[in-house]
């Protein structure tokens, strides 16, 4: 009996150890919604903006992505081990091509990696990267001066990127856009009425009214992802609805149909075209290419 | 017409019951195990510069010199082709090899910090970074490929796909481990006293 509950001891006493041991949990990987993601609230509110906008303004014209992490502490986990999960957590960098960089600075550890994508590994071998940290990191940041230390960080870093012969930035995703305000346009158009007669019909002037209108907001809100669009769109399908029911509505459809279509619908169009500037005007997000293969070099001050 | 609803079952069957994953999976570990054997041909190359400049600092530890060279060599003399990976065996070897090689790199880079002039010397810094990268760069071809053998083991041991792997002699490939199990378990000897 002994015998055969020895295993299950060893077991038991086996899962024991492995809890203590991982009693200490990895750091979490913050959310990527900014080029400059400051936890430890090193940099002030002025010296962040300068490197977002210098992040931002590189992307625009070379097209890769370099984001900056500045966390207190890496630990349990050495700061490759970490920046590597960051990395491929993140994935900045374009789909497709992968050119994106990252730098990790623990502030407590007094660690820094500068993380590089495969992609990148032509432009900045490991031994370039190294001499980044050497040259602009460390040096200033044995300064307290995080925020030149990272400024100068970039520009080098810019300058090696620079020199690789990358595919060129996409130009920016006006047209694209335009076309889908298009689509949408188009499908309301000619959704709209169908939906909206059948609607009454079928549930009365008031719930049709409030059916279409409810319909054509989680459309819009499907098309774009954009709340106020959508519940602009629901109003104004609401109106419509409501407005068509209507004996003088129907009169003045059906003396003029066309017309009255023809007469609302930029309206609706131009509602989007409004939106469309807090659309483009939106967040940074990741282009998702990114490959992280653990190029790159770390370095401490 | 019997055939036909026959070959259109079987495809049905094969499809249902993983058969296409085996193979994408499969694929995903070999390119895996290709990208470790890539890092540590890598971390091989780089071992004879390293002992090259450290053999112009004279008067440096032979000892430690030697067991670098002779671990590249056994290292590499062991030839590790995708057929020997579905052997435990083999890979053991391998990754005791390739171990052996890892520490006696890194008990060199510690031996080396007693060398001032080897520290101030720009060669060896270079080369010391490349190493700590191909040393990153293993850790994690190794990683990836852990992960794809798991995906690849849990398909061929689950319901109903472990069916699929009985009909085709699937077997769960071995995984890495640590080389040396036993001494990471042992507590570490601790003694201020002694000097």
């Amino acid at each position: 009996m002994l015998r055969r509950l020895r295993p299950c001891a060893l077991l038991l006493a086996a899962l024991f150890w492995a809890t203590l041991l991982g009693a200490q949990p990895l750091q979490a990987v913050p959310p990527l919604t900014a080029r400059v993601t400051d936890q430890t609230a090193t940099l002030s509110a002025a010296q962040r903006q300068q490197l977002e906008d210098k992040l931002a303004a590189f992307e625009a014209s070379h097209g890769s992505q370099i984001v900056i992490l500045l966390v207190a502490s890496t630990q349990p986990e050495d700061i490759a081990a970490y920046a590597n999960r960051v990395f491929n957590t993140w994935k900045p960098g374009r789909a497709g091509i992968g050119d994106g960089l990252l730098i990790v600075v623990a502030t407590q550890d007094r660690k820094v990696r500068i993380e590089v994508a495969r992609a990148l590994e032509g432009a900045i071998p490991d031994l370039a990267a190294k001499q980044v940290i050497d040259t602009a990191l460390t040096p200033r940041f044995r300064q307290g001066d995080f925020h030149g230390g990272l400024d100068l960080a970039v520009d080098q870093l810019g300058a090696l990127i620079g020199g690789e012969a990358l595919p060129a930035p996409a130009a920016p995703a006006q047209p694209e856009a335009a076309v889908q305000w298009m689509d949408l346009g188009v499908l309301l158009f000619i959704l709209l009425p169908v939906v909206s007669s059948l609607a009454r019909r079928i549930l009365g002037r008031k719930l049709g009214t409030l059916a279409t209108g409810g319909a054509a907001g989680v459309f819009t809100f499907l098309f774009t992802a954009s709340l106020a669009i959508a519940i602009a769109a629901a109003l104004l399908a609401m109106v419509l609805t409501f407005v068509a029911g209507t004996s003088l509505g129907s009169a003045l459809l059906s003396s003029g149909r066309a017309r009255h279509h023809g007469g609302s619908w930029p309206g609706g169009y131009g509602s989007g075209g409004w939106g469309g500037g807090g659309f483009g005007g939106g967040g940074f997000s990741s282009g998702g290419g990114g490959d992280g293969a653990g190029g790159g070099a770390s370095g401490s001050w | 017409m019997m055939r036909w609803l026959f070959t259109l079952f079987t495809a049905l069957l094969l499809t249902g019951c993983g058969y296409n994953d085996f193979q994408r999976l499969d694929e995903q570990t070999k390119s895996a195990w290709s990208e470790v054997l890539n890092q540590y041909q890598r971390r091989a190359d780089l071992v004879p510069n390293i002992v090259a400049t450290v053999k112009g600092e004279a008067a440096f530890e032979q000892e430690t010199l030697t067991k670098v060279i002779e671990a590249r060599a056994k290292a590499t003399a062991i030839q590790i082709t995708p057929e020997t990976l579905n052997n435990p065996e083999a890979l053991k070897q391998f990754q005791t090899a390739q171990g052996e090689l890892g520490s006696a790199l890194s008990r060199l880079l510690v031996v080396s910090e007693r060398y001032p002039t080897l520290q101030a010397n720009q060669g060896f810094r270079d080369l010391r970074v490349q190493l700590e990268g191909t040393e990153n760069r293993i850790t994690i071809a190794r990683n990836r490929y852990i992960q794809a053998v798991q995906e690849y083991n849990v398909l061929a041991r689950s319901f109903p796909s472990n069916l699929t792997a009985m009909v085709f002699g699937y077997q769960a490939k071995p995984n890495f481990a640590p080389a040396n199990e036993a001494a990471l378990a042992a507590p570490p000897a601790v003694d201020f006293g002694k000097k």
